[in-house]
């Protein structure tokens, strides 16, 4: 067993370790209170390979590994939780059904241009009455002669309205239940195809969820990704794949809460001494470090069994659930440590705890990862 | 137009300590980073080939560890990057240094422009540059912050940074270059960039034989200086604080300047 990671592990690390605290970390503040996308970083993200880090060189992709693509996320959502999520949903949920269940001629269409940082890609799923309960999908899509024509609405889609390609599931054939929803790929610009509201949340607030409207939405028929009624499928394994991102980016979140508690229990002076000295806080910090570092492992763990080619549902799942629900304890205890400097905005630690709530909702909130974790271990997997 | 770039592995730190024993730097638990000087003169180099073409070769003399600081260069975008690394180097100072770069750089082949950083963070010498201009005999212009090569790839217009304002200075390649931090802004590594070095980069190690280096002219036999000693200055003492009334304070203060021999009162 080796716990150390790589050469090449080490230095992407360390590349977007400096990259998100030289370019992120002095500009989050601003961007957040302005509820501003990052556009510029992204866009420098794309240019050094973060977008499709695990697509193929050859397809536009960085080529390297899953356990790397958690350091980068990771990294990246210490600095910001909204540019990781933007970074994650591109990798994700958009490059790996592409990926995956794409022709060579939608790879090159779609995927590339999104891989190698020219544009963004997300990923509609959720609806207004289709959450937790992805298979009440109301969205239809209807064959007519060589088109499919699209109508509903999707909500809560990330990336929406910055991106230039959709992963679109809709309802073909309600009789058949889950296996009557079909995968699309639809670009920004097609007829019918426009956005809605545009919300305002309580954190990640830099990043963009924002509604999918499709009206009469005409698309060719090539636009199907996969088979028809294999939508479902489709959903399940890219968000597997989409936990370990967000697993990683509430290790990031956990991570800064951790730094900065650390920095503020060093400096901050009661009863004549270092608050750090004082036993309450050192086993808020004490407990702190070992859940993330618990969490950490649980995240590499998963993203080395993906790379492995070995089944990674339940380890994506478990992964998410405890590094999400850490998350949210880690920044509550840095608000905690922080005192009343961590409840004003002077202080970065209030944004942790914003941005860490989400972690535990999207991509499967921790009452589905219980679920699926259940009905994996229940059936002896 | 080929490019050669000098770069050095330095420790990460402005808070070197120094073991009182031995008067070296206390290198462990501390990490390495390119010279910061020297990641804009590989930076200037890569935009050099984006203009003209060419190739960026980086040299960097060091024990083995600083392979590491040439994969990272590979990883910006270097097309080839040497070690410079033999047992025989051991105690070279910076005019045995710029020797054997002078010599590597000759080995190299055909060169049009060899760039560097202005000084590196631990010596903080800022002569290597200059010597391996004058061994290789070739102009040199230091503190560029502005590296103008005209379109015929021959005639460059340098602006350097001095204490007192700028100095352009036109001369013609080959010729040597050492640049300070305001001339750009390096790129980050790529992670195609990290991914191809990391899996199939080999770095190539040069001896001082396959630089052909003159064995008097290198390590301590080619140091004309020596470090006689090391050592961290002693941390100032705390100072004086006087208080009472000012006409015992005055009186006070006198009489310590008067101790310390500062002022003489006939």
């Amino acid at each position: 067993m080796d716990f150390a990671l790589s050469k090449e592990q080490l230095m992407i690390q360390q590349m977007v370790r400096e990259f998100a605290q030289n370019e992120i970390e002095p500009i989050v503040a601003e961007y957040e209170a302005e509820g501003r996308f990052p556009e510029e970083i992204i866009k420098r993200l794309g240019e050094i390979g973060i977008l499709g880090m695990t697509v193929p060189k050859e397809l536009g992709g960085g080529g390297c590994d899953t356990v790397s693509y958690t350091l980068a996320i990771e990294e990246i959502s210490r600095a910001c939780a909204s540019t990781g999520i933007a970074v994650s949903v591109n990798n994700s949920l958009a490059c790996f059904p592409l990926l995956t269940f794409g022709t060579d001629e939608q790879k090159a269409e779609f995927l590339t241009p999104i891989a190698n940082g020219s544009s963004l890609g997300a990923f509609g799923l959720t609806e207004p009455s289709a959450g937790s309960d992805a298979a009440m999908q109301q969205t239809v899509a209807v064959k007519d002669g060589d088109d499919y024509v699209i109508n509903g609405i999707k909500h809560f889609i990330t990336n929406a309205t910055v991106a230039e390609v959709y992963i679109v599931f809709a309802m073909e054939d309600k009789s058949k239940g889950t296996r009557g929803i079909t995968t699309f790929i639809l670009k920004k610009g097609d007829p019918g195809f426009t956005f809605g509201t545009i919300e305002d949340k309580l954190g990640i607030r830099a990043s963009i969820q924002a509604e999918l409207v499709f009206e009469n939405c005409r698309i060719p028929a090539s636009r199907m990704l996969g088979q028809s009624g294999k939508g479902f499928k489709i959903a399940m394994m890219t968000l597997d794949v989409g936990r370990i991102g967000v697993a990683s980016q509430a290790l990031g979140i956990a991570q800064a809460s951790l730094d900065r508690s650390i920095q503020f229990a060093n400096e901050r002076e009661q009863f004549g001494k270092p608050i750090g000295r004082l036993g309450a806080i050192q086993e808020a910090v004490a407990n702190m470090a070992t859940d993330i570092e618990a969490a950490r492992m649980l995240v590499r763990y998963a993203a080395w069994c993906k790379d492995s080619g070995k089944p990674f549902s339940k380890e994506a799942a478990m992964a998410k659930l405890f590094a999400s629900e850490m998350a949210m304890a880690s920044a509550t205890k840095a608000i905690q440590i922080h005192g009343g400097y961590g409840y004003i905005k002077d202080y970065p630690v209030e944004r942790y705890f914003r941005d860490a709530k989400i972690t535990e909702i999207y991509e499967g909130t921790s009452e589905i990862q219980r679920l699926v974790i259940a009905l994996n271990v229940l059936s002896g997997k | 137009m080929n490019i050669v770039v000098l770069i050095k592995q330095v420790p990460d730190t402005t808070d070197v300590k120094i073991d009182p024993r031995t008067g070296t730097l206390i290198r462990e638990g501390v990490p390495s980073i390119i010279n910061p000087d020297d990641k804009h003169a590989l930076e200037e180099g890569l935009r050099i080939r984006e203009k003209f073409g060419g190739t960026v070769t980086v040299l960097s003399m060091g024990p083995p560890q600083a392979e590491d600081a040439l994969m990272e260069a590979r990883a910006m975008g270097a097309d080839t990057t040497v070690l410079i690394s033999d047992r025989a180097f051991a105690g070279s100072d910076t005019l045995a240094t710029s020797y054997a770069l002078a010599r590597s750089v000759i080995t190299t082949g055909e060169w049009d422009i060899v760039l560097g950083g202005r000084q590196a963070i631990d010596g903080d010498t800022a002569q290597i540059g200059p010597q391996t201009a004058e061994l290789l005999g070739v102009p040199q212009v230091t503190y560029c912050i502005e590296i103008d090569i005209a379109e015929d790839g021959r005639s460059v217009t340098a602006k350097r940074a001095l204490e007192d304002g700028y100095e352009v200075i036109e001369t013609k390649l080959p010729a040597l270059f050492t640049v300070i931090k305001d001339i750009n802004q390096p790129r980050y590594p790529s992670i195609r960039g990290i991914v191809n070095v990391c899996r199939d980069c080999d770095v190539q190690t040069w001896n001082a034989k396959d630089i052909g280096a003159s064995k008097k002219m290198i390590g301590l036999d080619g140091s004309p200086t020596q470090v006689a000693r090391t050592f961290a200055p002693e941390p100032k003492g705390d100072g004086l604080i006087l208080e009472g009334p000012p006409e015992q304070t005055t009186k006070e203060l006198v009489k310590h300047l008067r101790d310390k021999n500062v002022v003489r009162v006939r």
